[in-house]
């Protein structure tokens, strides 16, 4: 297959491409930032000449080729301006997820080799300064938002425009650097290295070149099309693979517009003033998008409750019609256009996916339910797969082939194959070059360049889409030997909207159990509706009523699974699995091992023979505050009769 | 030289003295605490100086300038803001609004320019927007700045109430218990904007605060009021080894000092 850079003209970089638009359409808008109550905009001149200022700047404070840049921070323009400076002066840029704590960031910046640290602000700076003595490496840290900063002192710090004002000066000295910097680039040259939030262990670090990361963006584009008018929201850890494929590889290879929110708070609201064309998500953020509608509908003026319950289950025959490619009967086409003016047109406008021509999810299962919502209403959400070590992606639903079990087909470029032992394996020009100062692990993820998931999962003979089980690893067994997924369970209960996070136990062990938590804010309403009182997320954990609410969704559940592998009894956690306490990864994956080692006392509860069991804990808050807890948990023993 | 200076501050209430005698002075860009136990006279203080009350006796001086006969509004165009015990704000109006109403004070131009929307009155209009806009960002308000006000959590109401005073570019901040019923989280933040409101605006401030830990770490100057007389004033650290204050505010076996 021919090179797909070619079609930038060979051998690109994101410097380069920059370069490229800024001369092609200068006055075009590349980003856009709220602030002040106005979106301001940036042209790809303005862009240019800010990296280019920027990049000099870090020259003239001694970074050279092969350094590392480590960036902590929100979405903001100044975030992918320093990536792009960094990597025209030859340097990797290090996305670190901002709300990491101290020791997450340290390891991070400190395994990277990283000398200069781009912060966003006091929040960010105070936690480098404060393990500075433990970064020897770190030379400089320069934050964008002097906000409260004013008294800090420390010689390693200072502010972004200081740097720009350095590299206005060099240029005056050396106009032509710049241009002889990003000359010298290669598409071959480390661009970013990605620290994958693994389930297990310390983050690992996958190298990505310009080649991997715009191949990637050029094959994805050629199946979900992207236009240089269109609009995108970039609200998502720039940290993650998925933002900097659409923020940075796709932005700059289709010169689309990125707009950075005002405030992480405000996402919703900017999303729906700029009514954006591309949207890209992992689950959790559709999900939570489904349950605020849900609950909005509970709480509105029975007339559009009304008008909610009747044209939503309209919405959703056409989706499944649809997902089995039949044919739309006349009558039901009808009753649909009703219900589009009716409802959905108005829905879509409040989401502000009016605009929406292509909307994807990746990074773990979406289920049906959520699916079928946003299909009903005319969003055409399709199912994403790949890894960061990909670039991020290997295949995608094709526009009119969706079918929400799968993850749709390999995009072009992408082989797919799995292995005897079931393992899904990719091979394509945007696999990783391996983990930085880790090649026993890039031994086992790439061999003879294919790269191992670590999923399990088969390829659907009749329509070729994939099919992913869950990872290889968590595939697991009862005593008796009967295999089960757990995650496939957990996200079958996730699909109610009052479960918001579910661990299911049964490893070697004679029958399953589940320990869930409760979405506080569904949850919460239901009980004020109910008019049960309550006051904290412990005690309506912990309410009879809240048991015999959730145990219904479970009831529905074990309905759909085979009768040896049902859950017997689950309890309900007196606090949210949160990734402050290491349950959780910083993309929201459950830390199995972790989980089940903590809530032993739990587990050994949910397979004795007690009614409830003692709680005595501590938790602590991302500030390294703590608090105490103390609670009795009630064991929900599920019927014979209905759970077996 | 002192931005506010009150001088031998009488105020009585039907013959109750709620201030007897008091005197006390604000540097610039100092924050200045008024402590003392229910009763004590403090609000009655701010209200002097903000003009609600009219002392019988006493001078009141701002910025070189007599304000014994000013009225309350007046006080406001000199640079004179304040937040309330109770909050007073416009309920059904949204935070932006209720912030825009603190800029009318400063209003130029005429009814008729601001109604017809043209020149002059257009671009002040986008001037008091841009001071506005420049307070909710300050104040990290901007995901409420089209709520409704009696929509929001009590806690977000006050800081609205503080982004209302800020929006006026007071030279002095006269905050009321600006803490009472909050939370620890909620409590902290404020903490927070109190000292960046000092450090980056370089506003005066003169508070009222129960919270002793608040008061000790935030003032860099107390006076301490005890039924309507000024008994103390210093330091933090004067005001902690004070035997008067201890005796008088805390309780006689109390010892301030060893708990700080």
């Amino acid at each position: 297959m021919a090179d797909l850079l070619d079609r930038l003209g060979g051998d690109v970089t994101f410097p380069r491409l920059l370069v490229r638009n800024a001369r092609s359409m200068g006055d075009r808008v590349a980003l856009r930032e709220k602030e002040f109550g106005v979106w301001q905009s940036f042209t790809w001149s303005a862009y240019h000449d800010r990296v280019r200022d920027f990049s000099l700047g870090l020259v003239a404070l001694g970074l050279t080729r092969g350094d590392k840049v480590a960036i902590i921070g929100d979405n903001r323009p100044e975030w992918v301006m320093g990536e792009i400076a960094a990597q025209a002066v030859g340097a990797a840029s290090v996305g670190i997820y901002q709300d990491s704590n101290l020791t997450e960031v340290a390891y991070v910046i400190d395994h990277c080799d990283a000398s200069v640290v781009i912060a966003e602000d006091q929040e960010q700076v105070d936690k480098i300064l404060d393990m500075l003595e433990k970064l020897p490496k770190v030379r400089h840290v320069v934050y964008t938002d002097p906000r409260g900063l004013r008294k800090y002192h420390h010689p390693a710090l200072l502010p972004f425009e200081a740097v720009e004002q350095k590299g206005r000066a060099l240029a005056k000295e050396r106009p032509s650097l710049w241009e002889e910097n990003v000359a010298k680039g290669s598409a071959d040259d480390v661009a970013i290295i990605c620290y994958t939030s693994g389930t297990t262990g310390n983050p690992k670090g996958a190298t990505l070149t310009f080649r991997n990361l715009l191949s990637m963006a050029l094959a994805l584009d050629d199946v979900d099309e992207k236009r240089r008018d269109d609009e995108f929201v970039s609200f998502l850890p720039l940290a993650w693979i998925g933002e900097q494929m659409m923020s940075l590889s796709s932005a700059l290879a289709k010169g689309f517009t990125v707009n950075f929110p005002e405030e992480p708070d405000t996402v919703t609201e900017n999303i729906r003033e700029i009514g954006p064309n591309v949207m890209f998500a992992p689950p959790r953020v559709w999900e939570s998008l489904t349950s605020t509608v849900q609950v909005k509908i509970m709480d509105t003026s029975p007339f559009k409750r009304f008008l909610y319950e009747r044209c939503m289950p309209i919405g959703e025959k056409v989706a499944d019609l649809r997902f089995a490619k039949k044919p739309l009967p006349l009558g039901l086409r009808v009753l649909y256009w009703a219900a589009y003016v009716l409802l959905f047109r108005a829905l879509k406008d409040r989401l502000g996916m009016t605009n929406l021509r292509t909307a994807s999810t990746g990074g773990a299962a979406l289920g049906p339910d959520v699916f079928r919502f946003f299909h009903a209403m005319g969003v055409p959400l399709k199912q994403i797969y790949g890894q960061t070590e990909i670039a991020g992606i290997s295949c995608i639903h094709r526009d009119d082939d969706i079918a929400f079990h799968t993850v749709g087909k390999p995009i072009p470029g992408t082989d797919v194959r799995i292995s005897p032992d079931g393992e899904i394996l990719s091979r394509s020009a945007s696999v990783f070059l391996g983990y930085y100062k880790n090649d026993e692990a890039t031994r086992g993820t790439l061999r003879d360049g294919w790269l191992h998931s670590g999923d399990a999962g088969y390829l659907d003979e009749k329509s070729g889409h994939l099919v992913v089980i869950d990872r290889l690893k968590d595939v697991m067994k009862l005593a008796d030997g009967t295999k089960f997924s757990p995650q496939f369970i957990e996200n079958r209960l996730k699909f109610s909207p009052y479960v918001k996070e579910a661990v299911v136990v049964g490893h070697d062990r004679p029958y399953l159990t589940g320990m869930l938590c409760i979405d506080m804010g569904v949850v919460g309403k239901w009980a004020e509706k109910n008019r049960l009182s309550y006051t904290t997320y412990t005690d309506l954990s912990a309410k009879g009523e809240v048991y015999d609410l959730v145990q219904r969704e479970v009831d529905k559940v074990n309905e759909t699974l085979p009768a040896a592998a049902r859950i017997r009894k689950f309890v309900l956690l007196y606090k949210e699995l949160d990734a402050d306490d290491e349950e959780l990864t910083r993309t929201r994956k459950v830390r199995r091992v972790f989980v089940e080692d903590r809530y032993k006392d739990v587990i050994a509860a949910l397979y004795g023979d007690v009614p409830e069991v003692r709680i005595d804990t501590t938790i602590r808050f991302q500030d390294g505050k703590t608090s105490h807890i103390r609670t009795t948990l009630l064991v929900r023993r599920l019927e014979q009769g209905r759970a077996a | 030289m002192s931005l506010l200076e009150a001088n031998g501050i009488i105020l009585s209430f039907r013959g109750v003295a709620a201030l007897s005698d008091v005197s006390f002075s604000v540097d610039e860009g100092t924050i200045h605490a008024i402590v003392g136990p229910n009763g004590a006279g403090k609000t009655s203080l701010l209200n002097c100086v903000s003009g609600v009350y009219r002392p019988q006796r006493g001078t009141i001086h701002f910025a070189g300038r007599d304000l014994t006969h000013v009225p309350p509004a007046a006080r406001t165009a000199l640079g004179i803001a304040r937040t309330f015990q109770n909050i007073a704000l416009f309920r059904g109006m949204t935070v932006l609004d209720n912030l825009l109403i603190g800029r009318h004070v400063h209003q130029k131009t005429g009814v008729l320019a601001g109604a017809l929307y043209l020149g002059p009155g257009k671009r002040e209009e986008i001037a008091h927007r841009e001071i506005v806009e420049d307070v909710i960002d300050f104040l990290e308000i901007q995901h409420i700045r089209k709520k409704v006000v009696g929509t929001l959590a009590y806690g977000l109401q006050k800081r609205v109430e503080l982004a209302r005073a800020l929006a006026l570019e007071p030279k002095l901040l006269l905050l009321d218990e600006p803490m009472a019923g909050m939370n620890a989280e909620e409590k902290e933040d404020m903490a927070r904007f109190i000292v960046e409101i000092h450090e980056e605006r370089g506003t005066a401030i003169v508070m009222i605060e129960h919270d002793m830990g608040v008061v000790m770490e935030l003032s860099n100057r107390i006076t301490v009021l005890n039924f309507g007389e000024k008994i103390a004033e210093g330091t933090p650290d004067e005001v902690k080894r004070n035997r008067d204050v201890q005796d008088a505010y805390l309780g006689e076996q109390h010892d301030l000092a060893a708990d700080g």
